[in-house]
């Protein structure tokens, strides 16, 4: 064989090899999907969003305390994050290059870093452990701390596509930075913002580790912040853990939501993110 | 006018950098909260901690060793099979496929990374961990006698782990090489085409320049593989060992966290436990760290702002 033909060849098997490893991927894609969602349509119903859990050995029952749950989570967390996560990105975005916004970069770069599990420890440690008490409150916590670095660098990257003349038109005019920004230039954005949020919604919708010991769980309805809550997602995780066959479709019924709910949220959120850089870049 | 201008801004500044400060505040925070509470055992048991086997709460009795070497192990053994997936996909979307597939491909390894932790976890305990006992039990005998393949052949152990954290870890790689492998300027290619190399050799250049950037996108996957805490508590079996066998039950350090930590009564064992994750919280962040700087160095000699955002895209 020439040089030359192995070469080609030897070309021809690395495309393939590379072609081999998209499928690779898109294996276990497909296999996670499919089994969601055929195991989770058979056992999902009405009941599953209106009916408490049901006493072992008894059929039935559904999630309704743990989906409220996971609402109050999410939206407790979003009104703890939003304000932190969007100023400190017009923080970032109308200060760059300086060494403070570098530094919050860093802060929110490591911050995402940091392992979900490792989030719960450390809220456990300040809302937990000072008032003996595991609540919804502390679940909220870990989860708005998780969300504000994903807010704070959408925000800041997108501030930082509005087009300079803007910025500049409102400076001419006479307007202070803060007027700029609050006027023209954060309007102009909102929609990529409110992005951010959604995309930092459909991560955290989805998180167990952090709420394992700080919201735990709830066996019922609870709507108060100081008591533990339950949320789907710890509460598939502990159906999935039982023996009880029941157990086991209910979890895969939870699974089937959380999925929908985070798919939905990204999906939401990059077709937003397309356009808003489409519209942006002409 | 002039005046009240100057201070007004210095307002928005001060304002709009408290929010800032906060986010500083919460890191710094987070390092001082888990050393002041694993303080009681980094006294009790110093370094001992790191290299005693037995981990019996009841007794006492706390070595963290299998922990350690369970999620070193783990996430190794997913990088392994990882990686080379992750580059060939970040190689087949940004040199290879057609323009039209190249977005839904993106999307969908995205997805990847979307489907929740837990979810991989229900997965893997009913459909990947029969399947891995299946391959084990399947396994000739005199396979079966490598230190490596040895133990029972009950499906939860490592090699379960490794493979959900490698489907775990794959879009983040992938997604970071790519947009690495973007920011390499065409001349590269154009260079080794020019001198009649075949595709392979010139994206072997294109590789190559990248390198840096691609050793971070696998770093950064390495860090994503430690800290992950719920698929693997769920198909590792957790049970401390320090094994080498893919077979064997193990545990990793998030995964002790997620079963013991709301049950620790006794303050020595909660202490014990925040030294754990004081521990993952240090290695993950180092991990971190020297991903964004390769990554950052790459992008700084490309000077491609598509790095810049994958630098993001890695963040976000």
């Amino acid at each position: 064989m020439s040089r030359t033909t192995r070469r080609k060849m030897l070309s021809s098997a690395f495309v393939g090899f590379c072609a081999l490893s998209v499928l690779l991927a898109l294996v276990p894609l497909a296999l996670v999907l499919f089994f969601v969602i055929s195991q989770g349509i058979r056992a999902i119903n009405l009941d599953f969003f209106t009916q408490m859990p049901k006493p072992v050995g008894e059929p039935g029952g559904g999630m309704a305390n743990a989906i409220v749950g996971t609402l109050i989570l999410a939206g407790l967390g979003s009104l703890l994050a939003v304000p932190i996560g969007v100023v400190s990105g017009i923080y970032m975005a109308e200060y760059a290059g300086t060494r403070i916004a570098s530094l919050i970069r860093f802060a929110a770069d490591t911050l995402n870093g940091v392992p979900s599990i490792v989030i719960g420890v450390f809220v456990y440690g300040i809302a937990v452990l000072p008032f003996k008490q595991f609540s919804a409150m502390a679940g909220a916590i870990a989860l708005g701390v998780m969300m504000i670095p994903i807010i704070a660098r959408t925000t800041e990257e997108l501030l930082l596509l509005v087009p300079l003349t803007m910025r500049e038109g409102a400076l001419a005019l006479g307007a202070t930075r803060a007027r700029a920004v609050f006027t023209v230039v954060l309007p102009a954005t909102l929609p990529g913002i409110i992005t951010g949020v959604v995309l930092a919604l459909a991560r955290i919708a989805g998180e167990t580790a952090p709420l394992l010991f700080t919201a735990l769980n709830n066996r019922f309805f609870s709507t108060s912040l100081r008591q533990p809550i339950s949320s789907l997602t710890v509460q598939v995780y502990n159906y999935a853990q039982s023996p009880y066959d029941d157990w086991h479709r209910q979890a895969w019924a939870g699974a089937l939501v959380l999925v929908t709910i985070v798919l939905l949220c990204s999906l939401m959120a990059r077709l937003a993110t397309y356009r808003l850089e489409s519209m942006h870049r002409q | 006018m002039p005046q009240t201008r100057t201070s007004g801004d210095l307002g928005f500044r001060i304002g709009t950098g408290l929010f800032g400060f906060v986010v500083i505040a919460i890191v710094g925070m987070i390092a001082f909260e888990l050393t002041r509470q694993s303080l009681p055992t980094i006294q009790k048991f110093g370094l001992n901690f790191w290299r005693t086997q037995t981990w019996d709460p009841i007794a006492g009795q706390f070595g963290a060793l299998p922990f350690i070497w369970g999620t070193l192990y783990s996430s190794i053994l997913a990088l392994a099979i990882a990686a080379p997936i992750a580059l060939g996909i970040a190689v087949f979307i940004a040199e290879l496929c057609p323009a039209r597939i190249q977005r839904p491909l993106v999307f969908l390894t995205e997805l990847l990374a979307a489907i929740p932790s837990i979810v991989y976890g229900l997965w893997g305990v009913f459909v990947l961990v029969p399947a891995v006992r299946a391959l084990e039990t399947s396994m000739p005998e005199v396979l079966r006698r490598l230190p490596i393949f040895s133990g029972p052949a009950r499906g939860v152990g490592m090699l379960s782990a490794a493979l959900i954290l490698a489907i775990m870890v794959v879009p983040f790689t992938s997604s970071v090489a790519r947009e690495v492998l973007k920011s390499v300027p065409n001349t590269q290619r154009e260079g080794a085409y020019a001198l009649g190399a075949t595709r392979l050799e010139a994206i072997r250049a294109a590789l190559f320049y990248a390198r840096t950037g691609i050793l971070g996108a696998v770093m950064l996957g390495f860090g994503r593989a430690l800290g992950e805490t719920m698929a693997v508590t769920m198909v590792i079996g957790n049970d401390p060992n320090v094994t080498a066998s893919l077979f064997a039950p193990q545990y990793t350090m998030a995964a002790v966290l997620a079963n013991e930590f709301s049950e620790a009564a006794d303050p020595l064992h909660l202490s014990a436990l925040v030294e754990i994750g004081l521990v993952l919280f240090t290695i993950t962040l180092i991990v971190n760290l020297l991903s964004r700087l390769l990554i950052w160095s790459m992008a700084r000699s490309a000077r491609g702002p598509a790095v810049a955002t994958a630098t993001q895209a890695a963040a976000a």
